[in-house]
């Protein structure tokens, strides 16, 4: 993907420290440096989640390692692990309790399709109630494609342009794949 | 005991206590499914008197998949995935136990390496265990150093694991009748290095806690359990032996050569929150002194059984040979031809004993497969535990139950 160019310098104004920017620009940046997850750890995929946020993965390099465990702090709600039809109703009120804009990461097989629990117990797929941005798959993923998958998603707010449409359609490039539909990162 | 299902029961519940309580000093809470001081998803519903604890409801099932009849459906070799995601935090442990289990029923034994290898593997699981249970405890009682110590040497578990599997948790390492592999040549001098920097961690992690007042306050003589009470309730693991009974399923009945080993058992003397503490942590040193040992006096010859009808012949023989061939086709369509029976195995797991019923009535599926998880049972002595205690208490004794929501569960 192309880079933006979301910063100019006008030389008129360089004398009085003034940067001139976009107003999207520079919101997702800023929505997009400190995403503070809601970790919906339900399993194994849990562990590696706390993986990437303990000292060798280090999930702070990208600004979200402010885990939330209240909904109404949170950004992005990372399901990572088996979720069963008990707990689904569980996680639907939490993703409502979360206030928007707010992003959703599939983190695992499970999360994803059910995974390997083609039981009576298992929802086959968290987005047969949730809202998935990012599906990361793996049987538990490495914290390595947990980390693809929040960049990936960093992208995705970067090209959502909540501002963008006021004015004109910005004429800056973006790549369509991170608009529609959701994104797959292979993890295993 | 009311019906936890119903959401609507708090709000009744409530009310009619406001009628029976009209200052209204007791209320009905609800802690959890999804809450950062337990460990998976565990709903309480706690009833309290001002701060204290009067009543507690653990409410258990948010994470049940059905394993057990799952198991129903596939060969004893297939369910071995889903041994790993029992016990997550120890997925070395869960294979081997279910591998024995299925041994007895078949009436085999293994080579002696092979034994030793799963000793290797069972104590490696109950390190990262162990490492990480302590670490979450320290983080919910508000060390969060300890945490980070601990994940770091539990990375380099996972680095064991993915040199001996392949994966980093979801292991699925041992076979019926063997292993995957055997254990690869670049294994042993990892392990070492492992060895030698772990004691390391141990001190820095008992430095932090062992004598921390704040520590040291928010869990002594919390969560008192005498022993009588913990038999009674079938507790087993560094829990039971918290409240002082010594008892251990690797020294009672001895399973995979553990009865070559030289370890101690350590036990608590009043049963306590720091006593389960202190218990993890010395069992974490035994663990090491077992390692060292079993690197010591690994035996060379075969890792596997000779018996093609159980374990897969080599791939070598089997695209040059048509017998092996056949055999291969057997085990991997039909399943190993297990005798009609019934037995129940249990092996000592990081988390307590962990046993499987298997119910067979011939051929290669089980027709019952029943899970004894340690960290079910050990849940029951919650509302022993909690009531009397203040609510803020109920994070300290949570997180030294150390239980497993996937066993619970199952
Ligand atoms: S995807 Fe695999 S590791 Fe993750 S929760 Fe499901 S079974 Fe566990």
């Amino acid at each position: 993907m192309k880079q933006l160019t979301p910063v100019a310098f006008d030389t008129r104004m360089e004398q009085r420290d003034v940067i001139v920017t976009r107003l999207d620009a520079a919101i997702d940046w800023i929505r997009k440096s400190s995403c503070w997850p809601q970790p919906m750890g339900l399993a194994c995929c849990a562990i590696e989640l706390m993986a990437s946020g303990a000292a060798r993965f280090d999930i702070a390099r990208f600004g979200a390692e402010v885990m939330r465990f209240s909904p109404r702090q949170s950004d992005v709600m990372i399901v990572a692990g088996t979720c069963t039809y008990k707990m689904a109703g569980i996680t639907r009120r939490i993703w409502e309790q979360m206030p928007s804009p707010k992003w959703c990461i599939a983190m695992g097989a499970c999360a994803s399709s059910g995974g390997m629990y083609r039981s009576y117990a298992v929802v086959q797929g968290v987005d047969n109630f949730l809202p998935v941005d990012v599906y990361i798959s793996g049987c538990p993923p490495r914290p390595e494609a947990l980390l693809e998958g929040f960049i990936t998603l960093q992208k995705k707010i970067m090209a959502s342009k909540q501002f963008g449409n006021l004015w004109s359609p910005d004429p800056a490039p973006v790549d369509e794949r991170l608009l529609k539909g959701p994104i797959v990162i292979r993890g295993e | 005991m009311p019906d936890l299902r119903d959401m609507a029961w708090i709000d009744s519940a409530a009310r009619a206590q406001a009628a029976a309580d009209p200052s209204a000093e007791r209320m009905v809470i609800n802690m959890g499914p999804q809450h950062p001081s337990t460990h998976g998803v565990l709903r309480i519903v706690l009833e309290l008197d001002g701060e204290e604890v009067i009543n507690v409801w653990p409410d258990i099932g948010y994470l049940h998949r059905g394993d057990e009849k799952i198991a129903e459906n596939m060969t004893y070799t297939q369910f071995i995935p889903y041994t790993d995601r029992l016990d997550y935090l120890a997925p070395l442990a869960n294979n081997v136990a279910y591998a024995l289990a299925v041994e007895k029923l078949l009436g085999v034994d293994v080579p002696r390496r092979c034994k030793y290898i799963r000793v290797i593997c069972c104590e490696l699981a109950r390190i990262s265990s162990h490492l990480l249970g302590i670490g979450c405890y320290a983080m919910d009682v508000g060390a969060t150093t300890v945490f980070f110590y601990a994940m770091r040497q539990r990375e380099l578990v996972h680095d064991l694991c993915e040199t001996l599997s392949g994966a980093r948790f979801t292991t699925a390492y041992t076979r019926i009748g063997g292993l995957m592999n055997d254990l690869p040549p670049e294994f042993l001098p990892l392990l070492q290095t492992f060895l030698k920097g772990l004691p390391a961690t141990v001190a820095e992690i008992d430095g932090l806690l062992t004598r921390n007042r704040i520590f040291v306050d928010r869990t002594k003589n919390i969560g008192v359990l005498s022993a009588a009470d913990a038999i009674d309730l079938g507790l087993t693991g560094p829990n039971l032996r918290a409240s002082g009974v010594e008892f251990d399923l690797r020294k009672a009945h001895p399973y995979s050569a553990y009865e070559e080993f030289d370890f101690e058992v350590p036990v608590g003397t009043v049963g306590d929150c720091y006593d389960r503490y202190l218990v993890r942590m010395e069992e974490i040193r035994q663990s090491i002194r077992i390692l060292h040992q079993a690197v010591e006096r690994l035996p060379d010859g075969p890792w596997h059984v000779d018996d093609p009808k159980i374990f897969l012949p080599r791939k070598e023989k089997v695209l040059t040979k048509m017998e092996e061939l056949i055999h291969q086709f057997m085990i991997v369509t039909e399943g190993l031809n297990a005798p009609p029976g019934e037995i129940y195995f249990s092996a000592e797991n990081p988390k307590g004993e962990l046993g499987f019923l298997i119910i067979s009535r011939g051929g290669g599926v089980p027709h019952r497969l029943k899970i004894r998880g340690p960290s079910f049972v050990n849940l029951q002595a919650l509302p022993k535990l909690c009531i009397g205690h203040m609510v803020s208490d109920m994070t300290a004794i949570l997180g030294s139950l150390d239980f497993v929501m996937g066993e619970c569960d199952r």
